[in-house]
């Protein structure tokens, strides 16, 4: 297909932002970026608190004008389209319902306003109820109802209209640990076959893995990375997008490579996997998951470091070890109960094999797998 | 620092409680050795943040009786049970810098100057806020704010017990964790009571060495983070704690063996069960069920890649769905699925309790 | 959060500046015109430049009516401020007493204004006024309309009674929305009810009270109404702040420009002062 027919194609039901800026006085909020979101798919804007998530969902949402560049949906320029014009839906965090009206009446509203017939909106609601699992609920008022409820609300109202565009900033947030667990897992089938883009806004890297879809990591502005997410996950395409993607935080440490072997520090030896022998020697900046360093050999892992406890955690099934390796503190994290004392020495076994490598200003060279 | 008991204690929010469902706190007897790290967890509404405020004086119970060291203290003011507490936000003095925020507590108290300076300067650097003494307090950051607080109370050298109420509510996510680090890492060092009141199992489980679990005004388990985790009493424990939460399917037990899905299926304490009841329950972690050539047939249904392990969902033929974690390098059998559930880490339960 | 530009909002606030430039714009201007021109009747005005407001800046009638304005306005907010604030300390915060006090507190500001001067006319009177009588009872000859002391003592009265209720509300919505943990904090550090003023209340009580002095400011300094219905400015000039000395010039010997004058410079002035007044507040907070 040639480039006409294929920009016909992506047009059809897609978000498409065109090297958009943001710019609020002389402060940049949001760098140069272009994102093509399919419909049906599910987007994850993954970044700390800050990074300019919210202000991403605004442009999209038409609640905001960028500074430079084009915002076009299904083939038509929509930029500087007021968000009331769009057929957009949001969530935020906090629970938005309008306290005087009955659940019902809360998830009919924007029926209500579109004018729909009663016999419609009756259908649509009902069935919206439903899949968020409200129908006994719909008599009663917000405040009556706990915080899961609240926000399931919110959400039923936010798919009941049918949007092209369903923006979900950070809505779990506010709710309790097992709650949000619960709702996570449903939340995937609330948009399975419609035809709607959703983008979903998070701190949380487990959140963005979960969903599965698509992610955008962000970090101080930048949209640093898009695509799928256990390709993002796997390929960082620089330091920044491995570090945003990453909880607990990877571990990072300046190192050199020469030969089969990798240096860190003084004292710190460790063998080159397989994927990085074919690379230059010289200084590179070496990133390791923390779950890729365990206190047990594991399938023939032989290489390993040693440092001094800082901190042992345990959570329920697992371990994590925070480790002094005389000058920089790595964080090993595994499956399994694995008791340290706090100042002893301890040994851990590093998984070369899934190291990344970047070089000087930040970029992937190989690494992960 | 102190021992602290709770004896008979119950509470109500109402004048004159009739029912069950009128009081906050259903009654308990409960018992905590000096310098330990506690964590009372539980979902929204469970009566943790009552019990919280009971201990530090901010509430008086309608019944029973607390005692730190021995010493009835029940009636006394917050101030003379000599507690400090972290709030879910940061409660700082605005217009005092730092180190007048850090020295406040000990001002009123009528410590002597050089001692003031003394122990907020070593307090300063145990929460690594020694750079920012001179500054106002109102321009810390929402973490460092939080640390102050902490500092606040680690100041005082004759706090019996410092409690913590979902102090990591405000704090960035990525900062969660170091936070969280540091607490532990500060009551290592120090060794005071510390109580922690949080709805985040990450957080009880990681800062505590023993866990208070609750549930509707009631206490439902108390134990290290690694018994809640192998052997939870209740099914509610098992379901609350753990990501995902400990799967709990119907069964029945035969001869000292469930039998489940048409399985027969061996658990560490089916050999215990005397009755005769065909409505127990079966419950296993998802990280011990894996993949076998032979156990119960289940159809894979979903997949999610969490990065270092993948959680899959099966369903058995009559429709009960089984969650597993899969580590990141081992394979998912596509068809002709059968799984085993580890006998030590399976447990039978009646009416929710596990059977003993 | 960022608004959108909406060129329709313009369309909104048409009939308002319509209305505010038939209403305000327009005389305002008139004002302005008759403060830079002098006639001698028969609607023949000459160009006199910035001669009247020379005039009136070197009279001493001017000044000695702004100096009584700024003891007025010095003396109302230093009584108001404090005792606003110590009453909305006093008031409960929970509990059925709550809205019985807000209602007390809201009754004095319901009042028309003249109503007020009106009744306070009839209070201070020496032989049938509660006040006068009492005041006499206990030995003070009192008499408003003869004694300038008495009279000031009676509008200053008049005025915290008319208006503390307003500071008071302001503190009290203020210390209403300190979270209880700040309390509960301070009782955990053994801080003594000083310093939990001190170093809680106050500080967060600083809008509120900014708002509220600012608007007592602005209020006091333009006091006309209560004050000429009980003193009509006497007894001779004694009460006579700006506001009635104004008046007096513009009708009483209808000179239009130095009346004219007269009112911007008061309006400067106001502008002036309070410009100052938030500027020095706002500049803490932002510190």
């Amino acid at each position: 297909m040639g480039p006409a027919s294929r920009d016909w194609a992506v047009g059809l039901m897609s978000l498409e932002l065109r090297k958009i800026t943001k710019r609020v006085g002389a402060e940049v909020t949001i760098y140069e970026t272009s994102l093509v979101l399919e419909a049906g798919s599910f987007n994850t804007l993954l970044g700390p608190t800050l990074a300019g998530k919210t202000t991403l969902m605004q442009l999209m949402a038409g609640l905001d004008r960028p500074t430079s560049g084009e915002i076009w949906f299904r083939g038509t320029n929509v930029t500087g389209v007021p968000v009331q014009k769009r057929n957009v839906s949001m969530v935020y965090q906090q629970f938005i319902n309008y306290p005087n009206f009955t659940v019902f009446e809360n998830i009919a509203s924007p029926l209500r306003v579109a004018g729909l017939a009663t016999s419609e909106i009756d259908r649509r609601v009902g069935r919206a109820a439903e899949l968020l699992r409200l129908t006994p609920m719909l008599k009663r008022r917000p405040s009556e109802l706990s915080g899961g409820q609240q926000q399931r609300t919110a959400i039923a109202r936010a798919i009941v209209k049918d949007s092209d565009l369903i923006l979900l900033d950070e809505p779990l947030a506010n709710l309790d640990y097992k709650l949000r667990e619960e709702l996570r897992d449903e939340l995937p089938r609330f948009f399975a076959d419609r035809e709607c883009i959703v983008v979903y806004a998070t701190t949380e890297p487990t959140e963005a893995l979960l969903f599965g879809g698509n992610t955008a990591t962000l970090s101080a502005g930048r949209v640093t990375q898009f695509g799928s997410t256990a390709d993002i996950y796997r390929r960082p395409t620089d330091l920044i997008s491995a570090q945003v993607f990453s909880d607990p935080p990877i571990n990072i440490a300046a190192a050199t490579k020469s030969g089969g072997e990798v240096r860190i520090g003084e004292a710190i030896r460790l063998p080159v996997g397989a994927t990085a022998t074919g690379i230059p020697d010289g200084r590179y900046t070496i990133g390791i998951r923390p779950h890729h360093i365990r206190p047990q050999a594991r399938n023939g892992v032989s290489a390993s470091i040693e440092g001094t406890v800082l901190i042992a955690e345990l959570s329920g099934s697992e371990s994590a070890v925070h480790v002094d390796l005389g000058g920089q503190t790595w964080v090993s994290q595994s499956h399994g109960i694995h008791p340290f004392q706090v100042g002893s020495r301890a040994k851990l076994y590093v998984d070369m094999e899934h190291a990344f490598f970047f070089d000087a200003e930040g970029r992937l060279v190989t690494g992960g797998a | 620092m102190a021992k602290i008991l709770l004896s008979e204690l119950r509470h109500s929010y109402m004048a004159s409680p009739q029912g069950d469902a009128d009081w906050a706190l259903k009654k308990f007897t409960l018992e905590w050795a000096d310098g330990g790290a506690y964590a009372l967890l539980g979902p929204s509404g469970c009566g943790k943040t009552t019990l919280l405020n009971l201990i530090s004086g901010l509430l008086v119970p309608t019944e029973g009786r607390i005692l730190f060291d021995g010493r009835d203290v029940t009636a006394a003011s917050p101030e003379e049970r000599n507690i400090a507490q972290v709030f879910q936000f940061p409660v700082i003095y605005d217009t005092m810098t730092v180190y007048d925020n850090l020295a406040f507590p000990l001002r009123n108290r009528r410590v002597n100057a050089h001692e003031i300076d003394q122990r907020v300067r070593e307090v300063a650097t145990m929460l690594e806020l020694d750079s920012m003494l001179k500054q106002r307090a109102a321009g810390l950051t929402a973490d460092g704010k939080q640390k102050i607080s902490l500092g606040r109370g680690l100041v005082r050298s004759d706090v019996n017990v410092i409690m913590f109420d979902e102090p990591l509510t405000v704090i960035d996510p990525h900062l969660k964790w170091v936070l969280r680090s540091k607490l532990k890492e500060l009551h290592q060092r120090i060794r005071r009571t510390m109580i922690y009141v949080t709805h985040d199992q990450t957080e009880a489980l990681t800062f505590a060495d023993q866990v208070v679990v609750m549930k509707d005004g009631e206490i439902v388990q108390v134990g290290t983070p690694v018994e809640l985790f192998e052997k939870p009493s209740h099914t509610f424990v098992g379901h609350f704690i753990g990501s995902p939460g400990m799967n709990v399917l119907p069964c029945e037990v035969r001869g000292g063996r469930a039998i489940f899905a048409g399985e027969s299926i061996e658990t560490a304490n089916g050999a215990k069960y005397r009755g005769e009841s065909k409505s127990l329950q079966l419950g296993v972690r998802p990280e011990f069920v894996s993949f076998s050539s032979e156990g119960v047939p289940v159809q894979v249904v979903k997949v999610v890649d969490a990065g270092r392990y993948r959680i899959v969902d099966t369903t058995t033929g009559a429709g009960d769905m089984i969650k597993m974690l899969v580590p990141e390098d081992e394979r998912i059998p596509e068809a002709g699925a059968r799984l085993r559930f580890a006998p030590e880490r399976t447990q039978i339960y009646e009416n929710g309790w596990m059977v003993t | 959060m960022n608004k959108t530009v909406n060129q329709r909002a313009w369309l909104f606030v048409l009939p308002v500046v319509l209305l505010v430039a038939f209403s305000a714009i327009i005389p305002l201007m008139t004002v302005v015109n008759y403060s830079v021109q002098e006639s001698f009747g028969e609607n023949q005005f000459f160009w006199a430049g910035v001669g009247w407001f020379e005039k009136v800046l070197h009279d001493d009638r001017f000044h000695a009516s702004l100096m009584r304005q700024i003891l007025f306005t010095a003396t109302i907010l230093a009584v108001e401020v404090p005792l606003g604030l110590a009453i909305a300390l006093a008031m409960p915060r929970k509990g059925p007493w709550v809205s019985v006090c807000l209602v007390l507190m809201a009754l004095p500001l319901l009042i028309p204004w003249n109503v007020v001067g009106a009744m306070w006319n009839i209070m201070a009177l020496p032989d049938i006024g509660l006040l006068g009588r009492g005041m006499n009872a206990l030995g003070w000859e009192y008499n408003y309309t003869r004694q300038p002391f008495a009279a000031w003592f009676t509008i200053v009265l008049m005025d915290v009674w008319h208006w503390t209720s307003l500071v008071v509300l302001l503190c009290y919505a203020g210390l209403v929305s300190i979270p209880d943990a700040y309390y509960q904090a301070a009782k955990i550090d053994g801080a003594r009810p000083w310093a939990v003023f001190r170093y809680i209340q106050l500080p967060k009580l600083k809008y509120v009270l900014t708002i509220a002095i600012l608007l007592r400011f602005m209020d006091s300094f333009m006091i006309y109404t209560e004050v000429v219905v009980v003193t009509g400015g006497g007894p001779g000039n004694s009460t006579t702040f700006l506001s009635i000395d104004l008046v007096k010039t513009a009708l009483g010997q209808f000179d239009l420009g130095p009346a004219a004058a007269m009112s911007l410079i008061y309006f400067l002035i106001i502008l002036l002062l309070s410009w100052l007044f938030y500027t020095l507040m706002m500049r803490n907070e932002a510190r």
